[in-house]
């Protein structure tokens, strides 16, 4: 069998974290090769080693068999390695044809000369059906499109071994679809591919092996056909993951929450971003507010917590007019938030751990005698959220928060938001860019809360967590809730519907 | 044991420092041999010797320079930690040594004992005042407080160029009145101590003011609220911080330490007085200088204040030598120039420390790395290689 990539016993070490441990990979030639594993499980280093980023304490590369040493991504380049960041690297204000031949202008006498790249770059489009519109900007142009670009500056610098960074991230289920179709054409052309991920399903649907990754180990490489997804995420984690959420039967109690009428501009657009909403949420309930990207939902938790001013309208907590209270008393008054963006809102990322662990409750009693902060009490409670809600880090408690992984920082918010020992839980996004994991630890945690009769909101723009976990469910279109569903009563085409604004429930008719 | 002094991060940023300021010794010695090279050598040993030189009056002369840019050091360095930059200081400085010399001329009826208080007090207060118009502008109208502090240094200059005019002039000599006896800092013995008449209690008050505000910023919740806004403004709001409050909070204690700074020189009793000049107050400025190679930390900021003031008594007693003390301002300025690669020092720093880790065996003794510590350059143990792919990638 011929390999066009071995990396062969690669090991790394970060100071004395062995960030890969004797890892072997093999890719060969034109299959689309998964590499899967957790947050922090090694995946992006042994790519980076790959890409000659990072260079390995042990182990060999060989490209093509031929035994070579890759210090910097140039030298991956003449080896015909391109990759895909899941963060693209493009240059706004150049037009697509411009990010393309960046770093690769065919010049004359100093002169760029566009007309002959114009020609390859269209060339290439149209041979692996990637179409695309050369002069358009990329800063005018949809994801999915900057990321054909990016795809395109791979081939235009003829790679033949294509690294694929979590690709998926940040696209809709139908660009996600066109994505696997290009793979499986650049596969079909003779390329070969690495693919980053941990969504099992597109693994599935796209990938011919599999290698998996856990805690910098390589645990094995199998052949996606003949195995389930079980298996597969049995040997990402380690152990056996529940796709079923188990809730509890309990009677929905009172309401813990209730939002009447409530209206919020903002200066950049002229139609409202919410418009006259009204609900509520009661005590052991998930309340899901499902809905496209942009349709309210942020504007709508961001007045309902104070961070944004809201125009008309009321917000009740516990039957208490809490509208114009500030966020510090929301937040004493039993208001949870595990915010949408964890790096803008939900964290001080220069701060270590137990620093963002009191963040909220710094103030209390148990935390400060006369203004001064008492360490010992914060460094112990936050190890006991480090214990009970599982937080790994370099340091404990002590660790600085931007240096620990997505996963954690987010259970970070979770512990201390929950620990707070709300009545109510809003949470947007929770699991954002998480592990299948960290994923289910969240939900458990969420189910729990419901379980023990508090009230949660959740906002959410994955269909699978909408369906899976909540009791409730409303639809936002335009600022408006124009659905309010029973999640075992309708089909995820049905709700599909809804957030596409196409279909209306009675009584949030026109 | 010994590992973990060395990865300590304090370590490598003193280190870091260290580095900047070798560097910046090298390029005054350069100038030194092209200016003369004839005398260069005995003129660089002096610089180095500074306050050195003289005994204990040398001494007293590296400490009286030093409490004016150790205060305004503290200021800028206080407002950096809630994330301002208070370009002000001269401003505040200069307000704060004109109420202390009004304060000292003018209000004889004030018990003698406790005139010199009063007088530091309203030195404290008009700094305040000056400096928190910009933090109120920042706080409610998302002014740059950057652009205010500069124009409030001028607008202080002449304020008090005019008032001087106005109230405690001597047209003479074009500068201000002499304090009254009982405005003069007491002198609890320092002087016969040092024998000289420059010293005073002043340099016990900075040092309280340093401890006070290593202790707000790292021991209370008050700095535990400014340093919050400082390091992420909307994490703050979301945490229900009142951070319109921090920041004007944050300037009004950077105004009153500028103040408090002005009052110190002006009342030390050593024959100085405000001149009445379109001139800014040049030890706000050198407030930046110190606040920078001290990286805002409170100790820091009291030894590169010193340090700095140590060069200066070097550089004044070079003109023994026909050098020009500017030279002082020009090794200043290189050492504060590399003190900006200060991250680039601390990486390599930490790699030729970090390395010997890697390879000893028992790793199972040694605390886990962080590889790289500084703010800007986030990279973790875990799998966020990505974030590096990106740096670099920009890099190139």
């Amino acid at each position: 069998m011929e390999y066009v990539v071995e990396m062969n016993n690669i090991t790394k070490v970060f100071g004395n974290f062995k960030a890969l441990d004797d890892v072997t990979f093999k890719l060969r030639k034109g299959e689309v090769h998964a590499l899967l594993g957790e947050n922090g499980a090694g995946k992006s280093t042994l790519m980076s080693i790959l890409f000659g980023l990072y260079q390995a304490e042990k182990g060999s590369i060989k490209i093509n068999e031929k035994p070579v040493k890759i210090n910097n991504p140039n030298d991956a380049s003449s080896l015909k390695i391109g990759m895909v960041h899941q963060h693209f690297k493009l240059v706004h204000n150049f037009t697509v044809l411009e990010s393309i031949i960046l770093g690769r202008e065919t010049v004359k006498m100093g002169v760029i000369k566009k007309d002959e790249a114009r020609k390859k770059v269209i060339a290439l489009s149209e041979r692996y059906k990637l179409r695309i519109d050369p002069d358009a900007y990329i800063s005018d142009i949809t994801v999915g499109m900057q990321q054909r670009v990016e795809i395109l500056k791979m081939l235009y610098s003829d790679s033949e071994i294509l690294i694929f960074d979590e690709p998926t991230a940040v696209l809709t289920p139908q660009e996600i679809d066109e994505l696997m179709k290009i793979m499986k054409e650049l596969v079909s052309e003779g390329k070969s591919i690495i693919f980053i991920s941990h969504k099992l399903n597109e693994i599935k649907k796209v990938a011919d092996r599999c290698t998996v990754l856990r805690k910098g180990k390589c645990i094995g490489t199998v052949d996606v056909e003949t195995t389930s997804k079980e298996q597969m995420s049995e040997m990402m984690v380690g152990r056996k993951i529940s796709f079923n959420i188990e809730k509890k039967d309990i009677k929905t109690g009172e309401a813990v929450l209730e939002v009447k009428n409530l209206t919020i501009k903002t200066k950049d657009s002229k139609k409202n971003k919410v418009n006259n909403i009204s609900f509520a949420v009661r005590g052991g309930e998930i309340l899901c507010i499902a809905g496209i990207d942009g349709n309210g939902q942020s504007e709508l938790v961001y007045g309902i917590t104070g961070l944004m001013p809201i125009n008309e309208g009321q917000v009740l907590l516990k039957g208490k007019d809490i509208t114009k209270e500030s966020i510090r008393k929301k937040s004493v008054d039993g208001m949870s938030h595990i915010p949408e963006d964890r790096h803008k809102h939900g964290l001080i990322l220069d701060f270590d751990l137990k620093q963002n662990a009191v963040l909220q409750t710094y103030f209390k009693p148990r935390f400060q005698n006369k203004g001064f902060i008492k360490f010992n009490a914060v460094a112990e409670y936050a190890r006991k959220l480090i214990k009970q809600y599982d937080i790994r880090s370099p340091r404990d408690e002590d660790s600085i928060v931007r240096n620990m992984s997505g996963g954690n920082q987010q259970k970070l918010i979770v512990a201390r938001e929950l620990d707070k020992d709300p009545d109510i839980v809003i949470a947007v996004q929770p699991t954002r860019g998480l592990d299948i994991g960290a994923t289910e630890y969240i939900h458990k945690q969420l189910v729990a809360q419901r379980d023990q009769g508090k009230a949660v909101l959740l906002v959410s723009l994955e269909l699978d967590e909408v369906m899976d976990i909540s009791d409730r469910i409303l639809v936002m279109y335009e600022g408006e809730i124009v659905g309010d569903l029973n999640p075992k009563e309708i089909t995820v085409e049905e709700l599909g519907l809804y957030m596409a604004g196409s279909k209306r429930s009675g009584g949030y008719e026109n | 044991m010994k590992t973990k002094i060395f990865q300590n991060e304090g370590f490598t940023s003193f280190l870091s420092s260290l580095a900047a300021i070798v560097a910046g010794l090298l390029v005054g010695l350069i100038i030194l041999f092209v200016s003369n090279s004839k005398d260069a050598i005995p003129a660089f040993v002096m610089i180095l010797k500074g306050g050195f030189e003289d005994g204990s009056r040398g001494l007293a002369q590296v400490i009286y320079f030093a409490i004016p840019i150790i205060m305004t050091g503290l200021s800028v360095g206080f407002a950096f930690k809630t994330g301002l930059f208070n370009i002000g200081a001269s401003g505040q400085f200069k307000m704060g040594a004109f109420v202390a010399i009004y304060i000292g001329v003018k209000w004889s009826s004030v018990p003698a004992e406790i005139h010199w208080l009063v007088a530091l007090l309203g030195a404290m207060v008009a700094g305040a005042v000056w400096g928190s118009g910009p933090g109120i502008l920042k706080a409610f109208f998302n002014v740059n407080e950057v652009i205010t502090s500069i124009m409030m240094n001028y607008i202080g200059m002449y304020l008090v160029n005019m008032s001087i005019v106005k109230t405690i002039y001597d047209s003479l000599k074009n500068q201000t009145k002499p304090v009254l006896k009982s405005a003069v800092l007491p002198k609890a013995g320092m002087d016969k101590l040092f024998n000289t008449s420059n010293i005073s209690i002043g340099i016990f008050i900075v040092i309280l003011a340093v401890i006070v505000i290593y202790i707000i910023l790292q021991k209370t919740t008050f700095g535990y609220e400014l340093k919050a806004c400082g390091s992420n403004r909307e994490a703050s709001r979301y945490a229900g911080i009142n951070e319109k409050r921090s920041i004007i909070l944050s300037m009004l204690i950077a105004g009153a330490l500028s103040g408090l700074g002005g009052g110190l020189l002006y009342l030390s009793g050593s024959g100085k007085y405000i001149h009445v000049l379109d001139e800014l107050a040049p030890e706000g400025f050198s407030g930046i200088s110190v606040a920078l190679l001290g990286m805002s930390h409170p100790i820091g900021i009291f030894l590169s204040g010193l340090f700095i003031a140590h060069l200066e008594v070097g550089g004044f007693n070079i003109q023994l030598y026909n050098y020009v003390p500017e030279i002082i301002d020009m090794i200043i300025s290189v050492i504060i120039y590399c003190g900006a690669f200060a991250l680039l020092f601390k990486q390599i720093i930490k790699k030729l420390i970090t390395k010997p880790v890697i390879d000893t065996d028992n790793k199972d003794n040694v605390e886990p790395v962080p590889l790289l510590i500084s703010g800007a350059d986030k990279v973790s143990v875990h799998d966020e290689a990505n974030d590096v792919t990106r740096q670099e990638e920009d890099e190139k």
